[in-house]
């Protein structure tokens, strides 16, 4: 099958900071795959340079999705594509209601029949929302927001999902239900691209993980066999090595993938 | 006692053209932030469009009206289009200063086409056509106008409250960038935010200008609505409302009592005091905003 979306070589600049250097990277359909990295790698924008939300970039490379160029479209064409980004940090509309978000979600679309059925499948996920319908979003708590969120995204029947950090902030339970809701969301057959700095949980659910350094990915590989790979346990799941030599070690491996 | 009843009717009457200019300004500023100085010029535009089409080719009223509300759509829709959008990173001040410059031009632009002299808009209710309640003088036109205000106010409430239009308004009003990932056309909303404030303008344009017409005369009540819209938070299209009518009827009571030639300082009074005392104004509700 042909891939979803294939990003070939971009670069980006940020105002003046050369933030992506040089990626590619390849979604395959119905998968999951995660980005993973340190503050500051990139990979916030690696997902907004898709979406279109840098103005002017990606400077340089191409991006297709369904095999149709998408680099230097409007974010709103590209979001009629099929393609929808759940932004970091939730990004609710604090005074509508609940209700009234998943609306938004579904603005682009016109069949009542469907949406009616979408409303009734995002309160199935997360059912604390459907006792909040009337409330105002910005009176929820951070995980309501961010289950709002996805709730939201859903509403506008993705073909692939970007999620940028889904567990930020979160306890550690609702992280724990977060995933088990994305995993039931990749079974439904949406593809999803998962953007995440708990390298742990995100290699427990994805299919492919990429790892993204200074705007450059510096490692790519099935998720279970990266979550075997000895740095990436060290540098990325906080998994020790031997306390002798430790800080050489450490600063010679990190050097070698720059 | 009759002359302060007098004096509150005529205060919620002038009240509710300051209402629709506050409105006005307040759609605009909600949306895209920008203090728009051209409200009462771009009414004034239409208020004139108007006056050509009636008294020069003799259009009939229930053309004329309607037209002047497309006509000021328009004229909204191109002056985000052709200038504010343009503003390449705009910020607060130098959209006012654009703001400012659109008031300008189209304030020569009047004036050189139809002169600088007073003038009467055809209207099919006088200005001094009025009926009497016991011994309360009420005027036609003020009727008219309080009814039409409290109209629009109305339909304003209903389309953003329950038109999918209306609320991707207000979605965009509250977190642009999640608005375009909902595929919202966040420029469009934009552009038809300022035909549809355009309109209200033009509404409270046309019934002003039976009493007065000049190429000055949006000025006061511009400036009235922005001082009740400020009042009331500026954000807030109710409390822009509650806040022009305070205006409107603390400037009556104040000519009657005390002194006319100080009844438009006022307002501005009114202003000072309540945002010592309450920065955010009467009605504003708020997130506050991350940055």
């Amino acid at each position: 099958m042909a891939p979803i979306l294939e990003i070939k070589n971009i670069e980006t600049y940020y105002d003046l900071i050369y933030a992506i250097r040089g990626a590619s990277l390849i979604v395959e359909q119905g998968s999951i795959t995660a980005i993973l990295g340190n503050n500051g790698a990139g990979k916030s924008t690696i997902l907004k340079t898709v979406m279109g939300l840098i103005e002017d970039q990606p400077d340089k490379g191409s991006i297709e999705f369904l095999g149709e160029r998408i680099d230097g479209l409007d974010t709103e064409k590209i979001v009629r594509k099929g393609l929808i980004y759940v932004p970091e940090g939730r990004e609710v509309f604090n005074e509508l209601t609940v209700d009234e978000n998943l609306l938004m979600g579904a603005y682009t679309r016109n069949d009542r029949k469907g949406m009616a059925q979408d409303f009734e499948r995002v309160y199935a996920y997360f059912p604390v929302l459907a006792q909040r319908k009337k409330q105002w979003a910005g009176t929820l708590s951070g995980g309501e927001q961010q289950m709002l969120a996805i709730g939201r995204a859903l509403m506008g029947r993705p073909k692939l999902l970007l999620l940028d950090e889904p567990s930020l902030g979160l306890s550690p339970i609702l992280v724990q239900e977060i995933f088990k809701i994305i995993s039931a969301i990749k079974e439904e057959g949406v593809t999803i691209v998962l953007v995440e700095q708990n390298a742990k949980k995100a290699l427990a659910i994805s299919d492919f993980a990429l790892i993204l350094e200074n705007g450059r990915f510096v490692m790519a590989g099935p998720s279970a066999k990266l979550a075997l790979d000895k740095d990436v346990q060290e540098f990325y799941m906080g998994a020790r090595s031997e306390e002798s030599a430790k800080g050489y070690q450490r600063w010679k491996r990190k050097k070698r993938w720059r | 006692m009759i002359d302060f009843i007098q004096m509150l009717l005529s205060g919620v009457a002038v009240g509710s053209s300051y209402a629709l200019m506050g409105l006005a300004m307040v759609l605009i500023y909600k949306t895209s932030e920008v203090v728009n100085f051209a409200q009462g010029e771009m009414a004034l535009v239409s208020v004139f469009m108007t006056y050509l089409v009636l008294a020069t080719h003799g259009w009939p009223f229930h053309l004329a009206f309607p037209a002047a509300l497309v006509f000021s759509f328009f004229l909204g829709c191109f002056l985000e289009w052709a200038v504010l959008r343009r503003a390449k990173t705009p910020n607060i001040l130098s959209m006012i200063i654009i703001t400012i410059g659109i008031e300008m031009i189209l304030l020569g632009l009047v004036s050189w086409k139809f002169g600088a002299d007073p003038k009467t808009l055809p209207f099919p209710i006088g200005p001094y056509d009025a009926f009497m309640i016991g011994d309360l003088f009420i005027s036609e036109l003020e009727i008219m106008t309080l009814v039409l205000a409290l109209a629009i106010m109305a339909g304003l409430f209903l389309f953003l409250r329950y038109t999918r239009f209306g609320m991707a308004m207000k979605a965009t009003q509250q977190n642009p960038v999640a608005a375009r990932l909902m595929g919202i056309r966040v420029n469009r909303i934009l552009m038809v935010t300022w035909g549809i404030s355009a309109g209200v303008g033009c509404v409270a344009g046309l019934l002003i200008a039976p009493t007065v017409m000049s190429p000055f005369m949006m000025w006061d009540p511009m400036l009235k609505g922005f001082a009740g819209a400020v009042l009331g938070g500026m954000t807030s299209l109710p409390g822009a409302v509650a806040g022009a009518y305070i205006v409107g009827v603390v400037e009556n009571l104040f000519g009657g009592y005390v002194s006319t030639e100080f009844k438009s300082v006022v307002a501005f009074v009114i202003i000072v005091v309540v945002l010592c005392v309450k920065p955010s104004g009467l009605l504003a509700r708020h997130y506050v905003k991350k940055v």
